[in-house]
């Protein structure tokens, strides 16, 4: 079998749409009779609802119906756990959701109090300012520390604390290492993550046929299955009259798969109760509240080291921000838990987190789901333990790498898909080797920044390293049919965002099929054309969806092959698979189009052998046994204006390892969008709360994405250890270059402006030229060295 | 409060429009959902991310901070005009070539804005493609391929290959 | 993010733009670039009743020469016409540095001058512009008229002493006095973005190459745009060097308050206010060197 496609940067099948505004993205859906929903939020974080009076609103002309909690009666319901916590024995877990639209008590601000529908999104923001709201504020829950205090507020006042989780792994014996270390290092670090603002925000269009008693719902989901699934259950329909559709979705990022959102929910239930089509599409300044964050986490964290720098353990209690419920379990905390551990051996690790509710938006995953703020802490003690030990931050890190042939590596904790985390594969000393090399690491350090700094320029070179977990379960599903016209259609159920799924999967059955790439059409994110599945998120879709196509595409070839070989009465080995044709070796003349057999497969007459199936398709799924492990090395030199502390990046690499490519073309993009988010994360993107909750900075022109001019060129490489736990021997790579950004800024400013030896760290994330400023004026550390 | 209702006409890529607006309906609002050319995208509303750059009499513009009644009279180009009968656009061509989009969705916006830059500018300097660029945001790609493909399109555009 | 409703005219002339303002006064805003109204309206943190379309009206854009070495830019006059206009930006090379710091082109394709200095964000580059070059604004009513300096121009945070029945219709810049040179400087988040701290100065030499004039002014660093001017008198009268520059910095530092924002602290703004003072004044008098 030929792979000419596969591993090949094959140019995408989707682009001449999406270049030419042909592509349809969910405002772009027009439906007779469509209505428009505007959302009257919160401004304040926490208060008690004491009365909404929509009688005005229902008075302005074009307004058709306005609803609040109390009209939507029983189906306001607290929604479900999404994602269970793991079994870790010990655990306290209080279980909190938000309902569709606030009942009695509003818990940040942005949360939902009414829905208006109206003609046109312009009258039904006009309708917003009619009603009339009496609330009785309450204190917002913001501070985590404050949060835990005695007699604080409780953001749930019924559960009598703000503690929403409180788990504690842990493996090997900690006290025992740092009682044998030579150095033990202990620091505060303040890391978050920010919002993932993809250019589209998100939308809902419901339209219910009450003839057919059937409802399709376009949403900017990532996980159409589940929400189709959710819908049913919550309206009394069978999955059946549910069809969900995700159209082009420009930019997931993570917040797209929490569900249901509020207006996921009420969507359906209003264009049931109006018989008409109503759309929502959530304009920018709703998304910095109404979509769900990343923020941030307080780690206490200590690390204890032998003299040449190996790791005998680490220590770190931190606190998580869950923000106002917590419906998507503890996703985000459990991966900063787990990756904290990154590409080294850990003997020792007590690691014990407190997940917080507090009055602002939920938290869940975006792009690195907490694993930004393991990385943040593991790479900073090792920075610091470097500058203690006098040994060079790559070769400290070198010395702790899990050995090649330790694989796979246990490392026992209890990681996000339930299971004992577990490396699967890896070989991480060339990929830092080659990251050294591209980025010139020992002649900058000999050379390049010493010749800097004599001409009064500040420029510092950073390094870190990071393990992520990828391609984890449940399982995706596949179904590969051949049409009578030749061409393949593939139908799966997750979505796709911008990762080139119409491509890659195409790349996996035209190599199977012998057809052109061109020929394959894909279908995803249509729970009508295929029913099972979980979504996009964890950096799955390649690893978990492409293995159940290709798994489907062998069957279908396997099919193909019998059917040719009956036809022709010869030996399958004997027969060749190409250009859209099987044929006999050596005897191109004798074939049989693929399009041929897929009609001899559904006869009219004779019989169809028993223990067979017509047609020339197959449906497989694929489920991993664990999620398997990537890994990446960052590098990059930064200059800083040592008087105005701006930064520029004059170099940047990555050298990433995520197993087997199926295009490298696209996974070269992901890399760049990656890590152009991890500089947004690191240098740019803050989210400026109030004391009461507020956020200060809910516009595009405040929350800064970085542009054109903020990220820089980047050169990319990589290596291939492919993954044992699935067929194709791919791993994840989705979040990749977003995970190690804040630590290498950190590194590299201290490096550049030589904080270090003046006793300044670096010990939090986003930094930005007046923090950088600010920690300078501040002096030294004000907390405990000890 | 009675609707304030004005007539306008104006021609978008080279067809004529006559149509009824109310005047506080924003332009971009009136491309996508009057006009049905739902190519130019709404990001932000208030300026700041591009996705619904068009252009206007040939130079750029935020089609979000415009309203459509302030359109009348005038010249518009979107997207949708690009690709001709005989195919892609040069610069269409080089982003595809160059993998410069992955969701799409800033796509329109960045293909408005550079095809107007390249014009002015056909031989640009990569610091000069990523300062036009610069008021176009994208999320998803990092931006590194679209510059290459701007670079690209505009040595095919001035008679090189692509 | 929808604009509430408003009733829409396009104003046919200056004097129909004029009545109109007359009669509904601040219930009525003048719609010029939109690239500042547009957004407010569709955040709804501005709901005109009345919205004064005075686009068409191309006797408000432009640029002549008036006499006594000045310039005249009608108010309608868009940012993207001043960066074609070679001599212009040679009369008045403070624009030359600037204009490329305002937003973007596809605002600049947009905006007008006008506009911008009658919005009077603390934080755009034209208001620090006029009041180091000590513009003059031109204001028209439908009973009058009257010209205001800089210096006078700008009241407060976002407000100007535009009266509800004005309308600023042209400005007037000094041309760039022999041995003179100019230079704008700022620090912002990304290239674009409102300035955290800007510095426009100009320097000028008398025959002996000494300090006879010194402007300064900054943006950012209060509720209106700061004239530093007088900040600079260790330079005057002295040939150019460090130690005077330096103190320069020091007194624009000690001048200002800052307040802050969700981008930097007002620590940081004066730090930054000093640094920038120095910068600017440094490149301003080496211009003078080429300039001869």
């Amino acid at each position: 079998m030929t792979t000419r496609f596969f591993g090949a940067p094959v140019k995408r099948n989707e682009d001449k749409k999406l270049l030419t505004g042909q592509a349809l993205f969910i405002d772009d859906v027009e439906l007779p009779g469509m209505l428009h929903a505007a959302l009257l939020r919160s401004q304040v974080a926490h208060a008690r609802i004491k009365n909404i009076d929509t009688s005005a609103a229902l008075q302005r002309g074009g307004v058709i119906a306005v609803y609040t909690a109390e009209d939507l009666g029983a189906y306001c319901q607290p929604g479900p756990l999404l994602v269970p916590p793991p079994p870790v024995p010990g655990i306290v877990f209080n279980l909190r959701t938000h309902v569709p639209l606030a009942k009695d008590t509003v818990r940040c601000a942005g949360e939902p109090l009414a829905i208006v529908v109206a003609e046109s999104r312009y009258i039904a923001e006009d309708a917003l300012d009619d009603i009339v709201v009496d609330l009785e504020i309450l204190p917002a829950v913001v501070d985590l520390e404050k949060a835990l205090e005695q007699d604080t507020t409780c953001v749930h006042a019924d559960l009598g604390t703000n503690v929403a989780a409180h788990v504690r792994q842990t493996k090997g014996d900690y006290r025992r290492a740092a009682a044998n270390a030579d150095l033990t290092l202990k620091r505060r670090f303040r890391y978050e993550h920010g919002i993932s603002s993809p250019i589209e925000t998100r939308g809902v269009v419901a339209q219910w046929d009450a003839r057919a008693e059937h409802m399709t719902v376009w949403d900017t989901t990532q996980a159409p299955v589940f929400v189709r699934n959710m819908l049913a259950g919550a309206l009394g329909l069978g999955e059946g009259q549910v069809r969900v559709i995700a159209p082009f979705v420009g930019g997931g990022f993570g917040p797209k798969i929490m569900m249901l959102y509020p207006e996921e929910a009420t969507l359906p239930w209003i264009a049931m109760r109006l018989n008409r089509p109503v759309k929502w599409i959530e304009d920018r300044f709703e998304h910095f509240v109404a979509t769900t964050h990343e923020r941030g986490q307080i780690h206490d964290a200590e690390i204890a080291l032998a003299r040449d720098g190996r790791i005998l353990g680490v220590r770190d209690v931190f606190l998580h921000d869950n923000g106002a419920y917590n419906p998507y379990g503890l996703t985000v905390p459990i991966n900063s838990q787990c990756t904290l551990l990154g590409p080294y051996v850990v003997p020792a690790y007590d690691s014990r987190f407190t997940s917080v509710f507090t009055n602002l938006p939920i938290v869940t995953p975006y792009r690195g789901a907490g694993r930004q703020h393991g990385v943040f802490v593991i790479e900073r003690l090792l920075d610091l333990a470097a500058h203690e030990l006098n040994i060079d931050p790559a070769e400290i890190r070198r010395r702790n790498f899990i050995p090649k042939d330790a694989f796979p590596f246990k490392n026992e904790i209890i990681y996000q898909d339930f299971a004992p985390l577990e490396y699967d594969s890896g070989n991480y000393e060339p990929v830092l080797d080659k990251a050294l090399e591209a980025i010139g690491y020992a002649d900058f350090v000999a050379n390049e920044q010493p010749k800097l700094h004599a001409q009064g320029r500040s420029v510092g070179i950073g390094i870190a390293c990071y393990v992520e977990g990828t391609g984890i379960g449940p399982y995706e599903g596949a179904k590969v049919q051949v049409r009578a016209n030749g061409k393949v259609s593939v139908a799966t159920g997750i979505g796709t965002q911008g990762q080139g799924h119409f491509t890659s999967f195409a790349q996996i059955v035209a190599d199977q099929l012998g057809v052109d790439v061109t020929d394959v059409d894909i279908v995803t994110g249509d729970t009508d054309r295929f029913y099972w599945g979980a979504g996009t998120f964890a950096s799955r879709g390649a690893v978990v969806a492409g293995n159940a196509v290709s798994e489907a595409a062998q069957a279908v070839r396997k099919k193909a092959l019998k059917l040719a070989s009956d036809a022709f009465e010869c030996a399958e080995e004997d027969l060749v698979l190409a250009d859209g044709k099987v044929s006999i070796t050596g005897i191109p003349e004798k074939f049989i189009r693929l399009g041929e057999l897929a009609q001899r497969a559904n006869p009219m007459r004779g019989a169809v052998k028993p223990g067979t199936e017509p047609g020339l398709e197959s449906t497989q799924y694929f489920g991993p046994s664990s999620g398997s492990t990537a890994n990446g090395v960052h590098a990059a030199i930064i200059e800083v204006d040592p008087a105005t502390f701006e930064v520029k990046i004059l170099k940047y690499v990555v050298v990433h390892d995520c197993g087997t490519v199926i295009n490298p073309m696209i996974l070269e993009g992901q890399i760049h969008g990656g890590v152009a988010q991890g500089i947004g994360n690191a240098f740019y993107e803050k989210l400026s709360f109030d004391e009461q909750g507020q956020l200060l900075n809910a516009s595009l022109a405040d929350y800064l994405l970085p542009t054109s001019l903020e990220v820089p060129r980047m050169e990319l490489d990589h290596t291939v250890t492919p993954s044992p736990l699935n067929p194709l021997g791919v791993k994840g790579a989705g979040e990749a270059g977003a995970i190690p950004v804040g630590p290498l800024f950190a590194q590299a400013i201290e490096n550049a402006l030589e904080l270090k030896q003046r006793k300044i760290e670096l010990l939090e994330i986003p930094l930005s030229p007046s923090r950088v400023f600010e920690l300078i004026q501040e002096g030294g550390r004000e907390d405990d060295k000890t | 409060m009675q609707s304030d209702l004005h007539e306008i006409a104006l021609s978008v890529n080279g067809k004529s429009y006559r149509r009824v607006v109310e005047s506080r309906m924003l332009l971009s609002d009136f491309l996508r959902h009057e006009l049905m050319l739902a190519g130019t995208h709404v990001g932000c509303e208030h300026g700041v991310c591009g996705a619904c750059t068009i252009l206007l009499n040939g130079a750029p513009v935020r089609s979000c901070l415009m309203l459509a009644v302030q359109a009348d009279g005038h010249e518009l180009a979107t997207v949708e005009g690009l690709a001709n009968d005989t195919g892609l656009h040069p610069i269409q061509q080089a982003m595809h070539e160059h993998h410069g989009l992955q969701c799409g969705y800033c796509t329109p916006g960045i293909l408005m804005t550079m095809t107007a830059f390249l014009k002015e500018n056909p031989a640009p300097s990569e610091a000069e493609v990523r300062e036009a660029l610069s008021g176009n945001l994208c999320r998803c790609t990092g931006y590194q391929n679209i510059v290459d493909a701007m670079l690209a399109a505009a040595k095919a555009m001035r008679g090189g290959a692509l | 993010m929808k604009p509430a409703p408003f009733k829409y005219v396009k104003a046919s002339s200056i004097t129909h733009a004029l009545s109109l303002k007359a009669e509904h006064g601040d219930d009525a805003r003048f719609l010029a670039g939109g690239q500042s109204l547009i957004p407010a309206m569709n955040f709804r943190l501005a709901r005109p009743a009345v919205l004064i379309d005075i686009n068409g009206l191309s006797d408000l854009a432009g640029c002549a020469e008036v006499e006594g070495g000045k310039v005249r830019l009608g108010a309608l006059t868009r940012y993207c016409a001043l960066e074609r206009d070679g001599d212009f930006l040679k009369s008045c090379p403070l624009f030359a540095d600037a204009l490329p710091h305002i937003a973007h082109p596809q605002v600049r394709n947009r905006g007008t001058i006008g506009g911008n200095l009658s919005h009077a964000d603390p934080a755009s580059e034209l208001p620090a512009l006029a009041v180091a070059m000590q513009a003059r604004m031109h204001l028209k009513s439908a009973t009058g008229e009257r010209e205001v300096d800089a210096s006078d121009f700008f009241v407060g945070l976002l407000t100007t002493d535009v009266q509800p029945d004005e309308m600023l219709v042209d400005i007037t810049w000094p041309v760039q006095k022999p041995r003179s040179g100019a230079c704008f400087v700022e620090v912002a988040r990304r290239r674009g973005d409102f300035a955290l701290v800007g510095v426009a100065a100009i320097v000028t030499h008398d025959a002996e190459g000494r300090c006879s004039e010194v402007r300064l002014g900054l943006c950012g660093v209060g509720e209106t745009p700061v004239d530093a001017s007088g900040a600079a008198s260790p330079l005057m009268g002295e040939k150019f060097g460090d130690k005077a520059v330096e103190a320069v910095a020091v007194g624009v530092r000690r001048m200002i308050e800052p307040a802050g924002n969700v981008h930097a602290t007002p620590d940081y703004q004066r730090h930054v206010a000093g640094v920038l003072t120095g910068r600017a004044l440094r490149a301003a008098d080496r211009r003078i060197a080429h300039a001869v």
